[in-house]
């Protein structure tokens, strides 16, 4: 919890605190070990890794919290729909949920990244797009439970409509598991754009971002080892904190949940 | 049993469909249709020479009829033929598909090994500093991206210490079984690390369960070793559901080949998938794709199988 705020904070305030300009060419100081001056160290062209690892961060994390919310979404409203309506419209959704899990994600991921332009809000929608099976299966479980329940008949007594069923009284009471689902994304999305932007088909230098950065470092990984140390540490450090700030809430919402 | 095997047999079917038709929808939806690689290469310049060929590619019918025509190759094994390189699809893949069922085969058991060593251990010493120490490992497994882990082995053992290679399938004019081998350490210790991650924890929480329960109680009463209480009775029960986690993971193995083969240049299918993507290759693409949903159509049909021979408590109508 802390440490994801912690990284976060530092990443929003890195024009305010980084030590120098993201792309600041500096060819006196070129490929620098880590120094007290540039404390991670800089790469080919002198740039300082500490302040490229804070600005790589904010795109990195916004793609990650962009997918999430966005493959959330989408899976909460399918899994609500086809919960709530049932028979045709249920078989309907959840075959073609069942497809879709089916087809693996990364592989299929590479092929639609291959055809957008790579900048940070198509690669949140392409993998948005590609993350929302499990949410919808879950919110559709949640919702099959809820929707038996006596508020809301009394709610389709008084007139109210599906969709307003499903807004007001079904999906605030499925909050828990998507809130959990939708943290857990959060580090499943950084993940899958780092290994995207790893391919050459992420978001396009000079904007930095964790993945273009190892690929970059790849090639001179036997000379500069903490190039490619200290932004895969970033990563690692990220996603550990949002699953275990998706494991605590998990504990946090579920009341059934023993506390061990 | 044999029923419910066939029922569920059935219902592939529609689902394989289904995932054609989106297979199908996805590779349409290329820039320019996804002839446009093929044509735009410098091979074409004539305008009638395009027509002609987009004719005998089929592409200048509707995109439905281009479908049909191509569900009705696939199920007599016919991928179409690779833009790239000219030749039958199915071939290209045959020819891969040995490296790549190695490279995942050598991952899963050395996973397999490992997290359950892990995981029977840590669930009889809990909270002992090695299950503190394999839940720590886990946690970092699971939050790990896999290139990058990749990166880090490459760099220590074939870079710092030269104890394996850095990549590739053999030393030229040195091959052996052995080298061979020695090869295949790295990209299948990437490959495992977070199913060992994964497993291990499911089989802990698994046996912490199985430990607390009646039988291994009677069991230990009964008089028995603790080496037959643990290694029998506890751990035939616990591993039910992870087995069956184990073999809906199988089909995950193949996302992660195509990152792990690229990183150590293996010569399996995720690395020609990788390929065929940037030399925009379509038709190889698809039969990659549909060869991965495959897998995990049937991965998922084994999984739930193996449950049901495994907990004869299970009956299936």
């Amino acid at each position: 919890m802390v440490s994801v705020a912690v990284m976060s904070g530092l990443c929003l305030a890195a024009p305010l605190i980084a030590p120098f300009e993201f792309d600041q060419i500096d060819l006196g100081n070129i490929r620098q070990a880590p120094s007290p001056e540039h404390w991670l160290g800089t790469d080919d062209l002198g740039r300082d890794l500490l302040t490229r690892i804070l600005y790589g961060g904010r795109v990195s994390i916004l793609i990650g919290m962009l997918a999430a919310v966005i493959g959330t979404g989408f899976g909460s409203l399918v899994g609500a729909v086809a919960g709530y309506h049932g028979g045709r419209v249920d078989d309907l959704l959840m075959r073609f949920t069942d497809v879709v899990y089916s087809i693996p994600t990364l592989p299929l991921l590479i092929v639609l990244a291959s055809y957008t332009r790579a900048d940070a809000t198509s690669m949140s929608v392409t993998i948005g797009v590609l993350s929302w099976m499990a949410t919808a299966r879950v919110v559709r479980g949640e919702v099959l439970k809820i929707r038996a329940m006596e508020y809301v008949e009394a709610a389709r007594s008084l007139g109210a409509t599906s969709a307003r069923i499903i807004g007001r009284h079904v999906l605030p009471n499925a909050v828990g598991p998507i809130v959990v689902g939708a943290t857990l994304a959060v580090g499943n999305a950084i993940i899958l754009e780092s290994s995207l932007s790893f391919l050459g088909l992420g978001v396009q230098p000079p904007t930095p971002t964790w993945g273009n950065m190892l690929m970059d470092a790849q090639a001179t990984m036997a000379t500069q080892p903490w190039l490619s140390i200290f932004p895969g540490l970033a990563i690692l450090v990220v996603v550990l904190a949002v699953n275990f700030l998706g494991d605590g809430l998990q504990d946090a919402l579920d009341p059934r949940a023993e506390t061990r | 049993m044999t029923r419910y095997i066939a029922r569920r047999l059935a219902q592939m079917i529609p689902l394989l469909f289904g995932i054609t038709v989106v297979l199908f929808a996805v590779i349409q939806a290329a820039p320019g249709g996804p002839e446009a690689a093929l044509l735009e290469s410098d091979r074409f310049i004539d305008p009638a020479m395009i027509e002609a060929y987009r004719e005998r590619l089929g592409v200048d019918r509707p995109a439905p009829v281009q479908y049909v025509r191509w569900l009705g190759g696939a199920l007599r094994g016919d991928l179409g033929v690779s833009f790239s390189t000219t030749r039958p699809v199915s071939e290209m893949i045959v020819e891969r598909l040995p490296a790549t069922l190695e490279l995942m085969g050598a991952s899963f058991i050395f996973a397999a090994v490992l997290a359950f060593g892990l995981g029977v251990f840590s669930a009889v010493r809990q909270y002992s500093w090695f299950d503190h120490v394999g839940t720590g490992l886990s946690f970092v497994g699971i939050a790990m991206p896999v290139f990058w882990f990749a990166l880090i082995l490459q760099l220590v053992f074939a870079v710092w210490l030269g104890w394996l290679p850095v990549a590739g399938t053999e030393t030229v004019g040195a091959s052996s079984l052995g080298d061979h081998l020695l090869h295949l350490v790295l990209p299948a210790s990437v490959l495992s690390f977070r199913y060992v991650a994964g497993w291990s924890r499911y089989l802990r929480s698994s046996m912490l369960d199985a430990l607390r329960a009646d039988f291994v109680r009677t069991a230990r009463a009964k008089g028995l070793s603790e080496r037959v209480v643990v290694g029998g009775h506890a751990l035939r029960n616990a591993m039910i559901p992870v087995v069956s986690v184990m073999a809906l993971n199988l089909s995950g193995l193949f996302s992660g080949a195509v990152i792990t083969e690229t990183i150590f240049a293996w010569p399996g299918i995720g690395r020609m998938f990788v390929q065929a993507m940037f030399s925009r290759d379509y038709p190889l693409l698809m039969g990659i794709l549909l060869l991965g949903s495959t897998m995990v159509v049937v991965f998922n049909l084994v999984a739930d199988i193996l449950y049901g021979v495994l907990d004869p408590r299970i009956r299936y109508e």
